[in-house]
């Protein structure tokens, strides 16, 4: 089904028809498979390199091969927060309707990943550390990461009218996005200041080359699954929300 | 513009004043919450004594978290709070108004009654200062970041529990520095002359607490006054 969107613009400003939903929808059609393949390559890559070639660590074991999961889906649950609050504010201030779909659509992903390095990390720390938990500035404000995605989707999914949970989550993000680096500092300093930390992250061995591209690989496998995921995501609220739409009668019918 | 934010803040204490079991009940709340922790971890003093910042600032959030859906709640189902936003008055100022009248009923009993509860904690008379002085740099911090999840509540399903959602992790910050700033001075306390007010780590959180209060003084009103417009459109 081709859409048929005037084409009268410059070159410059040409990819910005992909804002308007009937043009995003087959564009993410086309994405979704690749960034889905991509992902699902990588992955078979990196965890190859990652648990069977990287070698095992002198003071950890094999234990620290969890990194290959936990250190990309850590990086992943901060940046999408930051990307969710990004379009939340330009949902809010250009009036958008794709951005704050695309805010609704990262939050799950991003607190899957949240509570993936959460678990991960306890996981690593039992054997490493010998606890399951331990108060860590990061730890806890990764924890307060993951109550912050929950309050994002509680409140939208509260909201009867989906114009009002779009602007009304697109405050939170962004009052969110304010606190995460004050909430960050704050608890650095909370556990610093209560006594010194007897576990540090930061006191790891530099890595070996292997383990770095078996990380470096899996950060790339996670983020095309993410970008795939959350296309796919904002690909069903886009049909959900406009289902009354004539373009999307149309779509789904050229589909069947 | 200084007398409409005077009369806002007179008109919502008159309220309150009309309706004092409300803020009986936060009050009430709030010994009660502090009344229990003895009960659940035992009456050995010397723990009392470290745990007591600690507990009197989470019960006093709780406290808070519980008076929130009063802000805006009354206003906007009589109809006042569309008034107030057609108003000429910037509606930020507004909030500050209500803000300011909601922390005078609900954050400022907290810190007058503190001495009493830090009495039964056991903590002397430096670290009891330091306790209700940084409850109150705090709560103010409290009932302004509170306004914003308290106007994008509104008229909202499970409205209570989900401000708690909100709001509760925003307020961590502020927990830190506070019960910090209390918990030093009362490590402190044991120490005696150190430098400082109540000494260097104490008068560090309570800097940092005071730069909470300033930030979320000039921020959060703005950021409430759009989730309001949100909620009413």
């Amino acid at each position: 089904m081709q859409i048929s969107l005037t084409n009268h613009s410059p070159r410059t400003i040409h990819w910005l028809r992909y804002a308007a939903p009937q043009a995003f929808v087959p564009l993410a059609d086309r994405l979704i498979p690749w960034l889905f393949s991509v992902a699902a390559l990588l992955v078979i890559a990196g965890l190859y390199i990652g648990l069977l070639r990287a070698p095992t660590d002198f003071q950890q074991g094999d234990a620290y091969r969890i990194i290959f999961i936990h250190v990309p889906a850590a990086w992943l649950s901060m940046v999408i927060y930051v990307v969710m609050a990004f379009w939340s504010g330009v949902g809010l201030v250009l009036n958008t309707r794709l951005s704050a779909m695309m805010a609704s659509a990262l939050a799950p992903t991003g607190a899957l990943f949240t509570f993936l390095a959460l678990l991960t990390g306890a996981l690593w720390g039992k054997p490493t550390w010998g606890a399951w938990w331990v108060w860590d500035a990061r730890l806890t404000s990764e924890l307060i990461l993951l109550f912050l995605y929950i309050g994002f989707m509680a409140l939208q999914a509260a909201i009867a009218d989906p114009r009002r949970a779009d602007r009304a989550g697109a405050v939170v993000a962004l009052v969110g996005v304010v606190n995460v680096p004050v909430i960050y500092f704050s608890v650095q300093w909370w556990n610093t200041l209560h006594q010194g930390s007897s576990v540090s992250l930061r006191s790891a061995p530099t890595m070996a080359t292997l383990m770095l591209q078996g990380m470096l690989i899996m950060t790339l496998a996670l983020w095309a699954y993410a970008a795939g995921a959350v296309l796919q995501r904002l690909r069903a609220i886009v049909l959900e929300r406009e289902r009354h739409a004539d373009w999307v009668q149309h779509y789904l019918g050229a589909r069947v | 513009m200084l007398t409409a934010l005077l009369l806002v803040i007179r008109r919502d204490l008159l309220l309150s004043f009309r309706r004092r079991t409300d803020v009986l009940g936060t009050l009430v709340f709030f010994i009660i919450v502090c009344t229990l922790f003895p009960l659940g971890v035992g009456p050995e003093p010397e723990m009392l004594r470290t745990l007591a910042p600690g507990v009197l600032w989470v019960a006093a959030l709780l406290a808070s978290t519980l008076a929130l859906h009063r802000l805006f709640g009354a206003d906007q189902a009589d109809g006042t709070l569309e008034q107030m936003l057609l108003s000429p008055v910037p509606l930020a100022l507004i909030v500050v108004g209500k803000v300011v009248a909601h922390w005078l009923v609900s954050g400022l009993p907290l810190v007058l009654l503190t001495p009493l509860l830090a009495l039964q904690f056991g903590l002397d008379g430096s670290a009891t200062t330091a306790l209700a002085l940084s409850l109150l740099i705090g709560t103010p911090v409290l009932s302004l970041v509170g306004a914003i999840g308290a106007a994008l509540t509104l008229e909202v399903r499970g409205g209570g529990v989900l401000i708690a959602l909100l709001v509760l992790p925003l307020y961590a910050p502020v927990l830190i520095f506070g019960a910090g700033a209390a918990s030093s001075a009362v490590a402190t306390g044991e120490v005696a002359a150190a430098p400082g007010v109540f000494g260097a780590q104490a008068d560090a959180n309570f800097l940092l607490l005071a730069g909470l209060l300033a930030a979320a003084a000039a921020l959060a009103p703005w950021a409430t006054a759009s989730a309001l417009r949100i909620s009413l459109e």
